[in-house]
């Protein structure tokens, strides 16, 4: 009684999503009375036409597959983790300690420690809301939001006050050591000849994320850990019935997904920064939902809508230089991908199965 | 096809005092790639009670969810005292004269009975003079049917019982004629079905017409006059209930011959196996669900708890489960379980040997979502057998068991890749026995082991049940269907309000007993 072949509903449905997005995208682009066909070329070109636009766009999709998967682990739990920004931004503050704390001699071994770092302080963001969720009942989307706060307004007290360079006029940490540097594009792919923009920002920290997306594979559909926060996400009672401990499965949940928020520092503050900036997330927390929802919170999903989110970011950049398209538009044309893909995913679903359906009938009758 | 009409030879005519009160002609409906029904043809003659029966999904509720305007037939007709009729929705059901009461009642809580009698059919802005109109004729039916409820009280206050009648009174006070009744036994108590049948005969004599939906085959042959069989989508009969049997009823059901009768030996009980002492639950809302109950469970017995739901069965599956505090003190073959605390929960009881296939398979014994091998691990994930090393689960090998499971537990289709909720409901129940059997419990506790669940698989479950006791296992069945109780159990206890109001042994109780006791009143009381 399947009524659409796998692949449709992997792929035919976001294709089709993506497509009436862009569609609505460039009604508003004519609409404003610019060209819509010279517009998507020029986010095409600024997103994959140079090695500097295709860093760009890797060094995005980079920070949005952390987010994205952060979002996703909960969700499975079926917790709605609004935080990653905060925990993003709590995860910096760690990968700065830990890289401020010892003249690095190397990266591999800075990174390492970094990875740690950023991912212990996430984790301890998620889980003062974890903790209340868990054992008090308070919504964890309310504290999680809230949390985005606090975390924005304890670091901007540290960086003034704590962090901050004396005598500086920025409100910065101080740059990190040499030692911890992480090579970026350029570096690891000169050694095979490959010429790439010097000073574009994608580096070590993508093979990071990537490891990330196939160890979340593995932990959520391999190991029993997955299996409990899957059946405690799908059903609360049935958990109990099995003798799953709710509370435990929270907190657990809510530990990693605030720790792969918190790794996102490692390609936004240790690889591109080098130093902790103000705002260094710059939404990308946010955007992680969008990636989970469009990426149905699967592994392979989120790499690739990380990956288009990254286009749109890098490639709406360049819309509003080159094109003078205002930016805001861009978030227009985001916030169309984002509605067709998540919120109206039942507009095409609905006739495509019909479609099917159809198609099946008319099958068996010529059989 | 043979279809049973009374007044056949005038249904072309206009509407005449002899024209069936509905007739269905060639009524077909799908839903994508399912036939929900198949050119189904019925007529129910006025003032007779006409019952259909037939297993979950054998397409009842879609025919009369057609009737009532929920859905549009793909094709037939409908006619109503011999005159078509369109209905698309339940305001033309209701003015062809067509009343509802469906299983799950559609009242509004914190309103009076008044005040859900009149909703939807108030006759002006104001609620007084409609308030007033529903009032009178409430007493008046009140008076006719035995359909006494008082108008002024809350329905969250009434029983299931009187909520019931409240439904029908909505459907009267809106003239209703053909009064179309969906599974009405299943949340009544004996006694209380007894009175819904009474109400319904004094209904039959002042002219009403009664549809009656039901899977049980007692109250078909106790109370209808017609009855039609569906089967998957079909209606395979139409016979008068006078000239038929519920074997006969069974087969036309199930497509076979089907054994009604619990086929078992008298059961040889050996040593304890759980002693319950004293055991009190207290739940979320600070109330007493469970008030000093002592039982024993013994190897090679069934014991049947019966009860109306909701008198403390389900807390007291749940406290043995491990997903419940309880007080009081529980010897698990002669070693006391840990009520309450850190210790106290569905792992550590399956540990200790007890099985529990619980009330509610879709919202605690599976998760619908994950597909028939996760769930065959489901609670005993934890166990050594089922992980390949440190960090992964044997997920392969677990798929293999299942499989195995599957084709013994005869679970179609037999694919542990399909998700729990593709299955119907007796083959959800049988993967969640074949799990907990296939553990080897020494107590195994079954609430509700064939709720939702087709004739044809409900024979296969009770011979399981009865081949685990054979072996020499404790069973403890909570059920709410009296037939089930009396037929599996060595021993009869009954609940009430959270305490034990008597046990009896099968051969020497009855229904009626036992019925008196599911209400409260015992012997002593009777006696005054």
């Amino acid at each position: 009684m399947n009524k659409m072949p796998k692949w449709a509903d992997a792929v035919l449905i976001p294709l089709i999503s993506i497509l009436l997005a862009f569609f609505f995208s460039g009604l508003v682009i004519w609409a404003i009375g610019k060209d819509p066909v010279v517009a998507i070329k020029t986010m095409v070109q600024g997103a994959f036409g140079s090695t500097s636009g295709i860093s760009y766009t890797l060094y995005y999709a980079t920070n949005f597959i952390f987010t994205g998967l952060a979002v996703a682990v909960a969700y499975h739990a079926r917790l709605f983790n609004i935080g990653g920004e905060g925990q993003a931004m709590l995860g910096g503050l760690g990968v700065t300690l830990v890289c401020l704390a010892v003249p690095w001699p190397h990266w591999m071994l800075a990174l390492p420690a970094a990875m740690i770092g950023g991912a212990l302080f996430g984790a301890a963001w998620a889980f003062i809301p974890a903790w209340l969720q868990a054992k008090r009942g308070s919504h964890i989307v309310i504290t999680t939001i809230m949390f985005n706060y606090i975390g924005a307004a304890l670091l901007g007290y540290l960086l003034t006050k704590v962090l901050k360079v004396p005598g500086s006029m920025l409100t910065e940490s101080a740059r990190f050591p040499e030692g911890a540097h992480l090579p970026n594009f350029s570096e690891i792919l000169a050694p095979f000849g490959i010429n790439f923009s010097p000073n574009a920002p994608a580096n070590m920290a993508f093979f990071v994320a990537l490891l990330c997306t196939f160890l979340f594979w593995i932990l959520i559909w391999k190991t029993r850990l997955g299996y409990e926060i899957r059946a405690y996400g799908q059903s609360e009672t049935a958990a109990k019935y099995a003798g799953i401990n709710p509370s435990r499965i929270v907190i657990i949940a809510m530990l990693i997904s605030g720790g792969l928020a918190g790794l996102m520092a490692i390609n936004n503050v240790m690889g591109e920064a080098e130093r902790l900036i103000d705002n260094a997330v710059e939404g990308a927390g946010f955007i992680g939902i969008a990636v989970a929802l469009m990426g149905r919170n699967h592994p392979i999903g989120i790499l690739l809508a990380a990956l288009l989110f990254g286009f749109l970011y890098q490639g709406g950049a360049e819309l509003s230089f080159w094109e003078s398209i205002p930016r805001e538009l861009v978030v227009v044309i985001q916030a169309l991908v984002i509605m067709f893909t998540g919120a109206l995913d039942n507009m095409v679903r609905m006739p495509l199965e019909k479609l099917f359906v159809a198609l099946g009938k008319n099958k068996k009758k010529e059989a | 096809m043979s279809v049973q009409n009374e007044a056949g030879r005038q249904e072309t005519v206009a509407p005449t005092a002899s024209a069936p009160a509905i007739e269905l002609r060639g009524i077909s409906k799908a839903f994508g790639p399912v036939q929900a029904n198949k050119d189904i043809s019925i007529s129910v003659a006025k003032g007779s009670i006409h019952g259909i029966i037939g297993e979950n999904g054998a397409g009842k509720s879609t025919l009369m969810s057609i009737l009532y305007g929920f859905y549009k037939a793909d094709a037939g007709q409908i006619l109503i005292n011999g005159q078509e009729v369109n209905i698309t929705d339940s305001q033309e059901a209701i003015a062809a004269g067509i009343g509802m009461v469906f299983q799950h009642f559609k009242l509004v809580e914190n309103f009076t009975v008044l005040e859900n009698v009149i909703l939807g059919a108030e006759d002006g802005g104001l609620l007084k003079p409609s308030l007033a109109k529903a009032r009178k004729l409430l007493k008046q039916l009140s008076d006719e049917y035995e359909l006494s409820v008082d108008p002024d009280a809350l329905i969250e206050d009434l029983s299931v019982g009187h909520q019931q009648r409240v439904e029908i009174l909505k459907a009267l006070y809106r003239q209703a004629d053909i009064l179309i009744l969906d599974e009405p036994t299943g949340v009544l108590t004996p006694a209380e079905a007894d009175h819904l049948f009474r109400i319904l005969e004094g209904l039959k004599k002042e002219g009403k017409t009664i549809i009656m939906i039901t899977h049980k085959l007692r109250e078909i042959m106790e109370i209808t006059d017609t009855v039609s069989v569906m089967r998957r989508g079909e209606m395979t009969a139409t016979v008068k209930t006078a000239e038929t049997s519920p074997e006969e009823l069974a087969e036309l059901m199930v497509g076979r011959k089907v054994l009604l009768r619990v086929d078992k030996k008298p059961a040889t009980p050996g040593a304890p196996v759980i002693k319950i002492e004293n055991l009190e639950v207290v739940d979320e809302q600070g109330v007493r669900r469970v008030k000093g109950i002592d039982l024993t469970v013994h190897q090679g017995e069934i014991l049947g708890i019966c009860g109306v739901a909701g008198n403390g069965q389900t807390e007291l599956l749940e406290v043995l489960g491990g997903y419940q505090n309880g007080t009081g003190k529980i010897l698990m073959n002669g070693q006391e379980i840990d009520l309450s605390g850190k210790h106290s929960n569905g792992q550590t009881r399956r540990a200790r040997g007890i099985a529990h296939v619980p009330e509610d398979r879709h919202d605690e014994g599976l998760i619908l979502e994950f597909q028939a091998w996760e769930n065959m691990v489901f609670g005993y994930h934890h166990d050594p057998k089922y992980q390949k090393n440190a960090l992964l689960m044997d997920n392969a090998g677990i798929k293999a068991m299942t499989q195995v499971s599957m084709d013994k537990f005869d679970v179609r289709p037999p694919n542990p890749k399909l998700e729990a909720k593709s299955f119907s409901g007796g083959n959800q129940q049988k993967i969640v026995l074949a799990r907990e059997i296939e553990r080897n419990p020494d107590l195994l506790l079954i609430g509700q082991p064939t709720r939702g669940v087709d004739i044809g698989a409900i024979e296969f479950i009770h011979q399981q049940i009865v081949a685990l006791r054979d072996e020499g296992k404790a069973i403890l069945l909570v059920s709410v269907e009296l037939d089930e109780i009396m037929s599996l159990s060595d021993r009869i206890v009954v609940m009430f309000d959270g305490q034990i109001m008597g046990e009896r042994l099968p051969s020497e109780t009855n229904e009626g007993e036992l019925g008196l006791l599911m209400a409260g009143i015992t012997d002593e009381e009777k006696a005054q």
